[in-house]
């Protein structure tokens, strides 16, 4: 494996653990807009507070690590897709401070307002993540001399919003099973319920997404038809899906939200998978595409960086584990928070 | 009117860095006090201590909220704005910000979740060390900020190839020759900051007799620390960073120092009238030698002039700004001396609770060493102009050609409403739980 190989896997695994850690962040968020009262909306801030902020640094790890080994993505998408961008990095600045925000002020609409900015700031990303991937998938118009430059209006097209819905009902599904882990009797069952509901919808638009790539990008199932590792990532995401109302059925809801995480996590291994080598294909001639040699840093600096991931994750995993092991168990609602 | 995108992405830059470094200077600061807080709470198993913990631990879970809410920005904002300015700095800038995330970010806000929400679920050394992790994890987030930016101000350890700067050498560029000088000055204006917000919330619970014997434990800390960070900003760290700029920076210290003609036996100018183009300093008061002195320790060596730079073929920064700025931070680092040190005198001498007109000269004082840390940033920021990567990379080359002006626009009404709203709620809330005072502590049952 090569070091630009090496690194397009890295970022994989960093936008896979965001997904999974900071994905039921979000799906918590946007249940959050469907809570029955004030004792449950606690809850759901309870059952993310000590950890939703690390869950957060694995994106700004992505981002930093797209800037270091891919600067040209970074430099050229990011700008090209400015007001997208904008729009993500205002729902997640209310987001995280609708958390702090929440329980400091003693009044009803106080909370309701930062209900909202939670909610909201919950549900735009996870469309944004979706409509994010749907539109790499399509191919961005990078022209020959590498610019690029997208209205934002043109980013809400049918399939890239297909995505978009897709993304957000996994992460919907995903929340609430996290949450069904941490919260037992009636609101566990309710949960349940939701994770059942948004699982059949994760199903239903999992086919319709796969159909709708095909006639969208059928470049994207040249070539990979034969790599073992479409099939073991294939088998994974099968599993996973099948898993998933085994063990509500068992209430073993720790083991629905693990296998809701190897569902995302196959889903994203499959979407690097079809896009490797390119990075962001281009819509107006696929040999414009961003890929992970024309985009690279140098040989050196993607040396140097990948000994410090090699060094920092592990750790870095190491002591989120424990501290996900401090914070397990059920959650009991308290009025400040601490 | 032409709207200018360099222009706006300039002032969105600046006012989105500028809002967001009123909060890590806070968290770093506090974040160490706690270290030394909590310690004496568990070694001496005094209970003050542990309410002095709990009180700011829960100021700095506030202000850390709103640093990782408005550093989100900053993170993607090179990128979004800085278009080109990425492209030609990608392959070493990106790297101290990746391995930021990696060996801080992470750090900070995993130990933080642990440090505020587990008192009762760890072991009481396991909550100090978390405290302790969230104090390394925010020190070395600052240090990798500064690699980054201080490869800005003075680059090394690359080559340029293919259109853009290449590492050749990853130690030279993490240490390059400003490195170390601005990482230590940063970091006494951290401690100076985040004391200067302990000592006047202490002098607040004094004044206002609610949690006194809390609050005159934390003053008395706060005040000997920000004494010891007052003086190390300006002898060591300040004077060596001084030094440092004078060697590899001549334009920004001729800027700073007012001095717009080069001589020998230069005048470190205490007090002047600075006016722009062309740059002159009126009604200047001055110490002779002085500068020539801080910069090359001779008082007779040569110090090179805005003048001579430009007949150099140097362009020069602005120079009122950068020369206000530096003489308002010199002053006000002056004046944090001053308070600290009749604090701590006021300390040895037992006057201090008495003495109700320094305590509430304290409460006005917090906000002061944040204006001291802009005043500091835009020296260094304005003072490096019209480079954004010192004789390399023009500020006018390095924004993004592909987005118009227009949106730009349209971001900084954003930013600007969102972070109005943001700063006021950030007070409110702060002012509140000050008010609220330290709580006596409840014996909870271990679950």
């Amino acid at each position: 494996m090569d070091l630009n190989t090496a690194w397009f896997l890295l970022i994989g695994v960093l936008l896979t653990g965001y997904a999974i850690l900071d994905g039921f962040d979000l799906g918590v968020g946007v249940l959050h807009l469907f809570a029955r009262d004030d004792q449950q909306r606690r809850i759901h801030m309870q059952a993310i507070g000590p950890v939703w902020d690390g869950n957060e640094v694995w994106l700004l790890t992505g981002g930093g690590a797209m800037f270091a080994a891919f600067p040209l993505v970074y430099a050229r998408v990011f700008s090209g897709l400015y007001l997208a961008f904008m729009l993500l990095l205002v729902a997640l600045i209310f987001r995280a401070v609708s958390i702090e925000f929440r329980e400091q002020v003693d009044d009803a609409r106080w909370r309701r307002f930062w209900d909202w900015a939670f909610g909201l700031g919950s549900l735009v990303p996870a469309i944004l993540y979706g409509v994010a991937i749907g539109n790499v998938v399509r191919g961005l118009p990078i022209e020959a001399d590498g610019t690029l430059n997208v209205y934002f209006l043109a980013l809400l097209n049918p399939y890239s919003l297909l995505v978009g819905v897709f993304a957000l009902v996994m992460f919907v599904m995903h929340g609430a099973a996290y949450l069904a882990a941490r919260t037992d009797g009636e609101l566990q069952q309710r949960l349940a319920r939701w994770t059942t509901g948004a699982w059949m919808a994760f199903v239903a638009l999992y086919l319709v997404v796969t159909v709708a790539t095909f006639f969208t990008a059928p470049y994207l199932f040249e070539g990979i038809l034969g790599n073992p590792l479409l099939w073991i990532l294939g088998v994974v995401l099968l599993g996973s899906i099948v898993y998933v109302p085994v063990a509500i059925n068992g209430k073993a809801f720790t083991r629905t939200f693990l296998a809701s995480a190897g569902a995302i996590a196959s889903l994203v291994g499959l979407f690097g998978l079809s896009l490797y080598p390119r990075m962001v294909p281009s819509s107006i001639d696929l040999a414009n595409s961003l890929t992970i040699y024309n985009a690279s840093s140098t040989p050196r600096t993607l040396t140097v960086m990948l000994v410090v991931a090699l060094i920092g994750m592990p750790l870095v995993i190491a002591y989120t584990a424990y501290v996900y092991t401090v914070f397990m168990g059920k959650i009991v609602a308290t009025k400040d928070g601490y | 009117m032409e709207l200018d995108p360099l222009f706006l992405s300039r002032l969105q830059f600046a006012l989105t860095v500028g809002f967001h470094f009123l909060f890590p200077p806070l968290t770093i600061g506090l974040a160490w006090l706690l270290v030394l807080i909590e310690w004496l709470g568990w070694r001496r198993n005094d209970e003050d201590y542990v309410r002095a913990g709990i009180f700011f631990g829960k100021i700095l879970g506030l202000t850390f909220a709103m640093g990782v809410a408005t550093g989100i920005v900053m993170e993607f904002q090179f990128g979004t704005n800085w278009a080109e300015y990425s492209r030609f700095v990608g392959d070493i800038f990106g790297a101290p910000l990746a391995m930021e995330a990696i060996f801080a970010f992470f750090m900070e806000s995993t130990f933080l979740g642990l440090f505020l929400f587990g008192r009762n679920k760890v072991s009481k050394a396991v909550h100090w060390f978390s405290i302790l992790m969230v104090a390394v994890g925010a020190t070395l987030s600052a240090f990798w900020i500064i690699v980054a930016n201080s490869w800005q101000q003075t680059p090394a350890g690359f080559a340029v190839r293919n259109g853009r700067a290449e590492l050749a050498d990853f130690w030279a560029a993490v240490f390059n020759p400003s490195t170390t000088a601005r990482f230590l000055h940063t970091m006494s204006a951290t401690v100076i900051a985040g004391a200067f917000l302990m000592a006047g919330v202490s002098a607040y619970l004094l004044l206002k007799d609610n949690g006194k014997a809390v609050g005159s434990k934390t003053l008395k800390i706060s005040l000997i620390v920000g004494l010891i960070a007052s003086v190390a900003a300006l002898f060591p760290t300040g004077h060596h960073h001084a030094q440092q700029v004078a060697v590899t920076q001549p334009e920004k210290l001729a800027a700073m120092e007012g001095l717009i003609h080069g001589q020998e036996g230069a005048p470190l100018t205490v007090i002047g009238i600075p006016s722009e183009e062309p740059p002159e300093l009126n009604y200047a008061i001055g110490v002779p030698g002085l500068l020539s002195w801080i910069a090359f320790g001779d008082a007779d060596a040569y110090v090179d002039g805005i003048e001579d730079l430009r007949q150099q073929g140097h362009p020069t920064p602005p120079f009122v700004i950068t020369f206000l700025s530096f003489h308002l931070m010199v002053g006000l680092g002056s004046f944090f001396i001053a308070l600290t040190g009749l604090g701590v005198f006021l300390l040895v001498t037992r006057r201090i609770d008495n003495s109700r007109l320094f305590l509430r000269l304290l409460i006005w004082s917090i906000p002061l060493p944040l204006v001291a840390c802009q005043l500091g940033w835009i020296v260094a920021e304005v003072g490096r102009q019209p480079w954004v990567v010192y004789r390399l990379l023009k500020t006018s080359h390095a924004f993004s050609q592909n987005v118009a002006a227009g949106e730009v626009l349209f971001s900084i009404v954003m930013f600007g409403l969102v972070y109005l709203m943001l700063g006021v709620l950030y007070l409110f809330i702060l002012v509140k739980k000050i008010k609220q005072g330290p709580q006596p502590l409840v014996v909870k049952e271990a679950p």
